[in-house]
């Protein structure tokens, strides 16, 4: 015999239930979310960083070429922040210069300055999948990393390495991104990430990026010296090495001008 | 014959007191830095030649340093850049130019530069309208991409919203042209140690120009007015002095307003170029604009490829001394986004009006770190005998130039 519910008991059981499941957890889109604002705001108020980057590609036979390029980024309350690049070699595009405007999920803006014809040309930053420099990393592994760019999905606890980690799952909610998904694994300590793996369009594993050699700058913000970015699917690697990292050296707010580019050395 | 010693003397005045300069402050301790290129280049013309003298290919080696030293952040900087080719079959293209050389002085937020300066203005592809400020250096390329260094005063006053530019141009330089050996010339040798100017003043003529560059959301918007010595010259039949007939640079007092906008949205570039010139009380406008439309990741690479359209009109129709009056271009720009930085630009412009045809391929490759291939194809075919390419109609060619940077 079937034993029917009084739907008042019902409802109480339920109402049970919900509070229940509400008051001891979080969803897993909730915990995701609530890491990746805690890891924002755990970096933001450096005002501005300057570092040198040196980028050594390396092809599946093990050839290697570099290119030594030196950053600088000025954080904007409110938006994304600005990022501005002069590459030093290979010597053909020396006194090139970038300059990109993030915002979050609209387009970015984005210029170029071609040394050769002395020109500052508007590109477009619709092309976020495309390679950097040839490299493995595509602009959107090195654009700003705003908290509105992705949704995302809490998945476990895990040790990583010496340290115990968050593993998040993100999906990208900005146009034109070559991934359907990326795993993170982040440091509960000091939200710093430790791993990334990159899913492409068709879901399937495209890349690994690890970050090693962590430092604090400050007392407080933390950086790492390397971030090696291995591509799955053509055996190719990219490993960028960071030095002389800054913070709040008060860069030129001028120099973040299109029309400054052609001054810049 | 005075003019060209001015212009030459110009230039070495100006280039030893960078020298002098340079060294003094050598001696401090950061003693600036050096880059620049040596290239060898080989040009190949399989048509036999349209007018007598002319050879069928050179080779030729150019070399351009640069010296660049900064002080107070970068707000000082000296920079001073030779250029120097050598070619085994031209006289006119073998020269010497000083790119630049010049001092830079940052003020709040005023940008001062004096001295011999390069400055780009515009947006388009296949032809490059708006830009005035320095002469064309046409022995290297009919491309008009290469510029000989002008002496300017110039000031930037940098504002979040864009930047407005000064110009004061003091000392005019004259176009080069190849000479009777050299392909790509008109049949007439340009005699350039005999220009004519329609001022009193010749080339002392001081020039003047303004820009403004602003963004409005998408929309990239530069306006920019010139007034000064035209930097394209009438070129009039003369008989010379030892009887032969040779044309002669005119060089007229213009003005010139111009316009280049550009906006980006989704994959598609949209860019205009306009100006609108006064010679001798004549008005004439003309414009180029089209666009360019991306495919990013062609068929799951890493390569985009672009496609590219631009039209060229000119209200002086088949007046106009430009081949660009009433023609199409159309071309297709293929970067592969690999480790040599691998593109390929191909295009071909058909004229409306005379059913010219021309074609150009470009193509560019790094090798190692420090080298670089460009190549480039360029074609003129079924040109109309009354087309100003029809001097280039015989002057098919492949350039291959290989360049060490450092």
């Amino acid at each position: 015999m079937i034993k029917i519910l009084h739907p008042i008991r019902l409802l109480l059981i339920s109402i049970l239930c919900f509070s229940s499941t509400y008051l001891s957890a979080e969803t897993p889109e909730e915990k995701g979310l609530a890491i990746a604002i805690a890891a924002d705001k755990r970096d933001t108020g450096f005002v501005d960083q300057t570092a040198d980057m040196v980028m050594i590609l390396r092809n599946r036979k093990g050839q290697e070429s570099t290119r030594y390029i030196r950053t600088s980024t000025l954080e904007v309350e409110g938006d994304g922040d600005k990022f501005l690049s002069i590459f030093d070699r290979p010597a053909d595009v020396k006194h090139t210069a970038m300059l990109t405007y993030s915002h979050g999920l609209e387009p970015d803006d984005q210029w170029l300055y071609l040394p050769a014809l002395k020109r500052v040309k508007r590109i477009n930053s619709r092309n976020k999948s495309g390679p950097f420099m040839g490299s493995e990393f595509a602009f959107e592994d090195l654009g700003s990393q705003e908290v509105e760019k992705y949704s995302y999905k809490y998945i476990r606890d895990e040790t990583c390495g010496e340290w115990e980690c968050y593993v998040v799952e993100r999906y990208p909610e900005y146009e034109y991104s070559g991934y359907t998904r990326q795993i993170g694994w982040i440091d509960k300590a000091e939200y710093r990430t430790v791993k990334v793996e990159f899913y492409d369009r068709k879901n399937a594993l495209l890349k690994t990026l690890t970050y090693s050699g962590y430092q604090e700058y400050l007392d407080y913000y933390w950086r790492p010296d390397d971030m090696f970015m291995q591509n799955h699917q053509t055996g190719k690697s990219t490993l960028l090495k960071w030095a002389n990292y800054k913070f709040k050296t008060n860069v030129a707010e001028r120099d973040f001008n299109p029309n400054a580019l052609p001054r810049l050395r | 014959m005075f003019s060209r010693n001015f212009s030459i003397k110009y230039q070495f005045a100006l280039s030893l007191v960078f020298l002098l300069l340079s060294f003094a402050l050598y001696a401090q301790e950061d003693p600036g830095t050096w880059s620049g290129y040596i290239s060898g280049q080989a040009r190949g013309f399989w048509q036999s030649p349209q007018f007598s003298g002319q050879r069928d290919g050179d080779v030729s080696l150019a070399f351009e340093p640069e010296y660049y030293k900064e002080w107070n952040k970068g707000l000082r900087a000296i920079t001073f850049s030779p250029f120097a080719r050598l070619d085994s079959t031209d006289s006119e293209r073998t020269h010497f130019d000083i790119r630049a050389a010049h001092y830079l002085h940052v003020l709040g937020d005023w940008e001062w530069r004096i001295g011999l300066a390069k400055v780009f203005w515009g947006v388009t592809e296949s032809r490059h309208l708006v830009d005035i400020i320095n002469q064309t250096d046409l022995v290297e390329n009919i491309d008009t991409e290469d510029k000989l260094g002008q002496p300017m005063i110039e000031t930037t006053w940098l504002q979040n919203w864009g930047a407005l530019q000064f110009y004061i141009l003091p000392g005019f330089r004259e176009r080069t042209f190849p000479g009777r050996k050299g392909r790509l010339r008109t049949e007439l040798i340009v005699d350039t140690d005999n220009p004519g100017y329609e001022s009193g003043a010749e080339d002392y003529h001081v020039d003047w120009a303004v820009r403004l560059q602003t963004q409005l959301g998408p929309f990239d918007l530069g306006i920019s007015h010139f007034s000064g010595t035209s930097r394209v010259p009438e070129l009039v039949p003369t008989l010379s002095s030892n009887g032969r007939l040779e044309f002669t640079p005119f060089y007229n007092l213009i003005d010139q307003t111009g316009l280049d906008t550009q906006a980006i949205i989704g994959n598609w570039t949209w860019k205009l170029e306009s100006i609108l010139q006064s010679k001798r009380g004549r008005d004439f406008t003309a414009a180029v604009g089209g666009f360019e439309y991306t495919f990013y990741g062609v068929t799951g690479s890493r390569a985009d490829l672009g496609v590219l359209a631009e039209y060229h009109f000119d209200d002086r129709y088949e007046e106009t001394p430009s081949a660009f009056q009433d023609d199409i271009f159309l071309g297709a720009r293929f970067v592969f986004n690999d480790e040599q930085s691998t593109e390929i630009l191909a295009g071909g412009l058909y004229d409306f009006d005379f059913s010219s045809r021309s074609a150009r391929v470009e193509l560019q490759r790094r090798f190692s770190d420090s080298w670089r291939l460009e190549s480039e194809l360029q074609i003129f075919s079924n040109v109309d005998d009354e087309d100003p390419l029809r001097t280039f109609h015989r002057d098919d060619y492949l350039q291959v130039d290989l360049a060490y940077y450092f």
